[in-house]
């Protein structure tokens, strides 16, 4: 049964300069949702099929396209928005949840952006990075609260306390998790090669490992999600470390889901599942259905890799996040991953992505502070993620208490991702989020890994200098460090909750 | 900037504050006038046993009664007086310099492996932290703490300081930057047996508040030397760390120099910065630190503020300038200037 509704308002429209353009058809080939098509000699345009990917744009050689946004709009109404009106249309005509990609688009401020950072006059000298050592090494995993000593026959003291497993990362940015499935096979061996020329890890993401990926092994955080997709004893030895997924921030209290288009004969092999068919993460894991159950999972993927490397566990940063952080602190866990409401996803629900959770910088700062004041501060290390844009993000993120961060969507950017938000459709077309064999051949893995590694590279370059200019030269003394951060137009219950002083104050 | 100065006699032997005050006003190009202070251990042997709390009043009446009432709950008041003082043309006194000598009821504190030095922090917290208008500002046995706003000189002639002898000092003259009228603000800070004094500004003054505070401390007045006071506290006598490693737990070498040494010494401190990465100090920092049994010295990893060490005979000085330690020593036998990093530790004779 169709609709009443006609066809809605053009989302994006399309236009060719004519007069520009030299009729080569690149963005015929280039185009894999089908907006242009030859018409004997005349390129046809349906702007209907346009996700703003910007592939026609960038290979037109002529610069003949343009591509406008909104060309005809409703009419104004404050309350009854564009987005408001078409998800009531559609939903209207199809009766179902309306599942949208990417982050978050809720037009919401962003608490980074009102954080300003301190730099050393006259009382303290800046650090000069380009002549004296700034420390970004950071260890990931539990660390002594205190340490023992033994006093040996001659007098001398020995360290009697044994140091638990940490990953050792040259820089504190990581790249977060995004399954193989989600993303093609050449967008995660770009990362894999990007993280071990950095000298920092990645995360698989609940996809499995891909037999392509074993070169890099020693740089995956291995994942097991709800699902337990690819997971065998063979994948958990041969991460550095493994991850314990137990929510996501673009879509707090809901399982994962891969559609079936995205699960090729590859996909399906390193997943574990069958072809074709869809990967449903369920909301829960089965065998964690209270807080008691997580220790009996982290301690059987501890005995099952002998207690050789760190357990991360991922949680979505919800109200009770403090509460909810410390005690995963408590389950033997080595770190924590703190997933904000802007985190990225392949597809999520619209009403999850911009409705449920509570902001990253809300939610390490709050985690931080509770675990100080339960004494359990050294027992995990926490990661922030969920929309870190740029360097000042990072910095921002450690001050207010984080030890590193993850990236995704900004790696995906690194590659040549647009954010045109239809990852789930499979059918991206920079070969990053698609499983299509002829895209996929578009993302070249070595000039990929060395965007990336030129982003992580650049980033680590500004983190340096602004910790120099903060008369900072080591990682360590910046994280809480809440001092050297002030809020600008920030409201004081916030300024209270983030434990950060006005501008001026 | 900021001139710091101090003198250790590894026998024991005593020495009056005059010397001290000459060596510190020989700095005085390094204050601004606005704040001195002086400690001295070995200056109560009547008390010895008695832990002495020198306290400022704001209010002479109101605040001492408060005061009083909470060192009776927690003790014993063996003798309390004003602190003898001498008025000085430029000194402008806004507060009551008082001492006690007090024994803590150590049944107050159960469990604790030093049950007198708990129920002595904890006060000083409580009475710091409150609204009584006193503030603690030395809290050990047969040791006292003598500060105010003014040059060094002005500030020593209050207390006529050469009438104290002990056997370690330690002086501060103040470069203020903030609250100069504060006679608690300027170095040195004690707590029981340990006393700080620093020339420097550290940039992890946050952290390092928020990490020690969480170990049940209060730093009230926000100065550096404050927190650091109680970060020597919580790790020499609440972890048991030796002082040197204490020391290196606060200003750690790097990464690049821990990867260089020989695999014993790599892990140790690898755990110290794993253990104390909330605890290490960054920016500018010169501190020297006593208790009764001896005098430290040590700098941030690359030395931004001046540390000269001086010997002669039985005394050890640790300084801002050689100049001060030759105020006091002409004839010194030994000048060094500590690479960055290289800690001084100086023991007092068994």
């Amino acid at each position: 049964m169709s609709s009443n509704f006609g066809s809605m308002p053009l989302r994006y429209r399309i236009s060719i300069d004519r007069e520009q353009c030299m009729e080569c058809g690149r963005c015929v080939e280039n185009c894999p949702y089908g907006v242009f098509r030859w018409d004997g000699n005349r390129i046809l345009i349906n702007s209907r099929n346009c996700t703003a990917c910007h592939r026609c744009l960038t290979y037109c050689p002529r610069d003949a396209i343009m591509l406008q946004e909104h060309p005809c709009d409703y009419r104004s109404h404050p309350v009854w928005t564009r987005s408001v009106r078409e998800s009531i249309y559609n939903q209207a005509r199809t009766g179902k949840i309306i599942l949208a990609g990417m982050g978050s688009v809720a037009n919401l401020p962003i608490i980074f952006d009102h954080l300003m950072l301190d730099a050393c006059q006259v009382t303290t000298p800046p650090t000069d990075p380009l002549r004296e050592p700034v420390e970004l090494r950071t260890y990931l995993g539990k660390k002594p609260a205190k340490l023992e000593f033994t006093q040996k026959p001659n007098g001398d003291v020995e360290l009697s306390t044994e140091l638990t497993p940490n990953l050792m990362l040259e820089t504190p940015i990581m790249l977060g998790h995004m399954s193989y499935g989600a993303l093609s096979l050449n967008a995660h061996v770009a990362m894999a090669r990007a993280a071990k020329e950095t000298g920092t890890y990645m995360g698989t993401g609940e996809g499995g490992l891909h037999p392509g990926l074993y070169p890099y092994q020693d740089r995956m955080i291995v994942q097991v999600a709800s699902g337990r997709f690819g997971v065998n004893v063979d994948y958990l030895e041969r991460g550095a470390a493994i991850e314990l997924k137990l929510g996501q921030g673009a879509k707090p209290g809901i399982g994962g889901h891969l559609p079936g288009e995205k699960v090729s004969a590859d996909v399906s092999r390193t997943r574990m599942i069958p072809q074709g068919s869809d990967a449903i993460s369920p909301a829960p894991h089965h065998d964690i259905y209270g807080i008691e159950d997580l220790p009996q999972l982290v301690n059987s993927i501890k005995e099952a890799t002998e207690y050789k490397k760190p357990i991360f566990a991922k949680i979505a940063a919800v109200n009770n996040n403090a509460e909810n952080v410390a005690a995963v602190a408590r389950s033997g866990v080595d770190a924590i991953a703190i997933d904000g409401f802007r985190g990225g996803t392949g597809a999520a629900p619209r009403v999850f992505r911009d409705h449920v959770g509570i902001p990253i910088e809300v939610a390490i700062s709050t985690a931080d502070q509770e675990l100080r004041k339960q004494g359990l501060r050294n027992e995990v290390s926490i990661i922030a993620c969920g929309s870190i844009r740029e360097s000042t993000d990072v910095i921002k993120a450690i001050a207010l208490g984080a030890d590193a961060v993850y990236i995704g969507t900004a790696a995906l950017i690194a590659m040549g991702c647009r954010v045109c938000g239809n990852c789930y459709q499979g059918l991206c077309s920079w070969g990053i989020a698609t499983q299509r064999p002829d895209l996929v051949a578009r993302l070249d893995p070595d000039v990929a890994s060395k965007q990336i590694a030129n982003l992580i590279h650049a980033w680590t370059l500004e983190i340096t200098e602004l910790m120099g200019a903060a008369g900072i030269n080591s990682i360590e003394s910046l994280r809480g460090n809440r001092d050297r951060l002030r809020g600008y137009m920030l409201d004081e219950g916030l300024l209270e909750i983030l434990d950060v002083k006005s501008v001026g104050a | 900037m900021c001139g710091i100065f101090g003198v250790m006699d590894k026998r024991r032997q005593m020495m009056d504050g005059s010397g001290i005050r000459d060596a510190l006003s020989m700095m005085n190009e390094r204050g601004s006038g606005e704040g001195a202070g002086y400690v001295a251990y070995g200056i109560y042997p009547d008390y010895q046993d008695c832990y002495a709390l020198h306290i400022f009043f704001d209010r002479a009446c109101e605040s001492r009664a408060a005061v009083e009432a909470m060192l009776e709950q927690w003790g014993t008041i063996e003798c309390g007086e004003a602190i003898p003082t001498y008025d000085q043309p430029n000194l402008k006194a806004n507060c009551a310099p008082w001492r006690y000598f007090f024994r803590p009821d150590a049944s107050l504190a159960p469990g604790s492996a030093s049950p007198e030095k708990d129920v002595i922090a904890n006060l000083v917290m409580q009475i710091n932290a409150g609204t009584t208008g006193a503030e603690v500002v030395s809290s050990g046995k047969n040791v006292g703490v003598f500060k105010a706003s003014g040059w060094p000189e002005d500030v020593a002639n209050y207390y006529r300081i050469e009438d104290y002898e002990g056997y370690i000092w330690l002086a501060h003259n103040r470069y203020a930057t903030s609250c100069p009228e504060q006679w608690e603000r300027p170095d040195p800070f004690n707590l029981h047996d340990w006393s700080v004094v620093e020339n420097g500004k550290t940039t992890t003054y946050g952290a390092n508040r928020r990490y020690v505070e969480s170990f049940g401390y209060t730093c009230s007045t926000g100065t550096d030397s404050e927190v650091i006071a109680y970060l020597i506290d919580l790790l020499t006598r609440k972890h048991g760390l030796a002082i040197d490693l204490a020391i290196r737990a606060l200003a750690p070498p790097y990464w690049d120099e821990i990867d260089r040494m020989p695999e014993a010494e790599q892990k140790l401190n690898r755990a110290l910065r794993f253990a104390y990465g909330s605890a290490t100090m960054n920016g500018p920092f010169t501190v020297v630190a006593a208790n009764p049994d001896m005098m430290v010295g040590f700098t941030d990893r690359g030395k931004l503020r001046p540390m000269v060490v001086g010997e002669c005979g039985d005394r050890l000085y640790i300084a801002s300038e050689e100049t001060a330690i030759r105020a006091m020593e002409p004839c010194v036998e030994s000048i060094v200037r500590p690479a960055a990093g290289e800690p001084v530790i100086g023991r007092v004779a068994p």
